[in-house]
């Protein structure tokens, strides 16, 4: 994506410095969507972009108060509902996928340490209400090994009936830089896919999940 | 709601991918005068009349929808290099010329707000279409000679052309990976995944939009 502010092919310092925040919350966003699994919640870019659009609300209103030419009052209006739908849809795809894999989430601590104080909360509360109602409307109702709401049965060793999230499914990306990634995993062939910056590979989520964290590769 | 496009369908809706294509910078004429606009995303202006300034494409839009500017179309959107970038793209089966990221969404946004700044409207607009029909029909014929492997590269697709063929390629990848590995097969049947399992591993032609 062209940014206004990237400087190209500079140090990663420099260009973290010259990236504004909006950008950050897009690619986070797009990243977040792109994935199957949840990722690092960016609490300080949230709180960053929340203090800043409360800013332009209150300029908005000053604006209209001093009768400030309705035209850019309405243009400072729409970058403010650009970057409210980022924040909004961005907290919105998370709680997507809280939902989807809530058992997953609270069972594994990798999972757990990416969800942000509130989303936590949200969680536990959310999966009490579900075990409740599951329990109530059917498992109370069925013999005695298979009333567990995480596993099938007693006889199970795993929590069998948590679905997970599908890792090995296959996303869009795209790389800043030169980067040289192995296909396979450890103890098989070492294969390696070489990306050139700036092309686009569909490739297993997989191989590209560290780089992602480490914000080498951007997800289309 | 804003995050719950379904995912069966396709990752982002067109108008997402339109909101993403909506922050590149495009070169407008002001027509007014206006001080610098210090927004969230950025700073812009100051806007002279008879300057041109670059602003993101939803600005843009909006500055000439109240006709406070007109367009400078971007370099290649010129009848020459399109007419070129069409005959390139006829002639080679696999490979897929350089066009800018998001060209479709701006020449779309181009073509319904600023007309009259575009010289020879219609004939750039046909070339575009037909630029993308040859581009469409490119990657579905080269979906149909995909081998199984972990990673695919696509060089020079735009982001509507990804949208548009990224379920279909995903579920086919995702076939192939599964059928090559069987043994992780025994782990994941007891996993519930989000995709229904296909009966057969045909590739399924995507849905063209006409």
């Amino acid at each position: 994506m062209a940014s206004s502010s990237e400087a190209g092919g500079s140090a990663d310092y420099e260009t973290l410095m010259s990236t504004s925040d909006v950008e950050l919350l897009k690619r986070a966003w797009r990243n977040e969507k792109a994935t199957p699994e949840i990722l690092q919640y960016e609490g300080a870019l949230v709180d960053r972009a929340k203090e800043q659009i409360e800013l332009v609300e209150e300029t908005i209103d000053d604006y209209v108060e001093n009768c400030i030419d309705p035209l850019v009052v309405s243009l400072y209006q729409m970058d403010l509902d650009r970057t409210q739908f980022l924040l909004r849809s961005y907290l919105r795809v998370r709680l997507l996928k809280i939902e989807k894999f809530l058992f997953h989430n609270l069972k594994s601590e990798e999972a757990e340490r990416r969800l942000s104080e509130q989303e936590k909360v949200f969680a536990t509360r959310c999966a009490d209400d579900l075990a409740k109602h599951f329990e109530e409307t059917v498992l109370l109702k069925l013999p005695e090994n298979y009333q567990s709401v995480l596993k099938q049965s007693l006889i199970s060793e795993v929590d069998d009936m948590v679905p997970q999230p599908h890792l090995d499914t296959f996303v869009v990306c795209r790389s800043k830089n030169f980067v040289s990634l192995n296909l396979y995993e450890e103890g098989e062939s070492p294969e390696t896919v070489e990306m050139e910056r700036g092309d686009l590979y569909f490739i297993r989520y997989k191989i590209v999940k560290g780089a992602i964290e480490s914000g080498q590769i951007d997800l289309i | 709601m804003a995050g719950q496009t379904d995912p069966h369908i396709s990752l982002f809706s067109p108008q997402e991918v339109e909101f993403m294509a909506e922050d590149e910078l495009v070169e407008i004429v002001p027509n007014m005068n206006m001080e610098q606009l210090n927004f969230i995303s950025g700073d812009f202006g100051r806007f002279i009349p008879q300057i041109p300034t670059k602003v993101p494409l939803w600005l843009a839009v909006a500055l000439k929808r109240r006709g406070k500017c007109t367009f400078r179309p971007p370099g290649w959107m010129s009848v020459d290099n399109l007419t070129q970038i069409l005959e390139a793209e006829r002639e080679s089966q696999s490979t897929f010329q350089a066009l800018p990221f998001s060209y479709v969404e701006i020449a779309r946004l181009l073509f319904d707000h600023a007309r009259d700044d575009i010289p020879d409207m219609y004939m750039v607009r046909s070339l575009v279409e037909d630029i993308r029909d040859v581009r469409l029909h490119k990657l579905e014929t080269n979906l149909g000679s995909f081998q199984g492997t972990s990673a695919v590269k696509i060089s020079n697709v735009s982001a509507m052309e990804v949208n548009i063929v990224r379920p279909f390629v995903i579920r086919a990848l995702e076939a192939f990976y599964k059928h090559d590995k069987p043994e992780a097969d025994v782990d994941r049947d007891t996993r519930s995944s989000r995709q229904q399992r296909e009966a057969n591993n045909e590739p399924r032609r995507p849905l063209r939009q006409r």
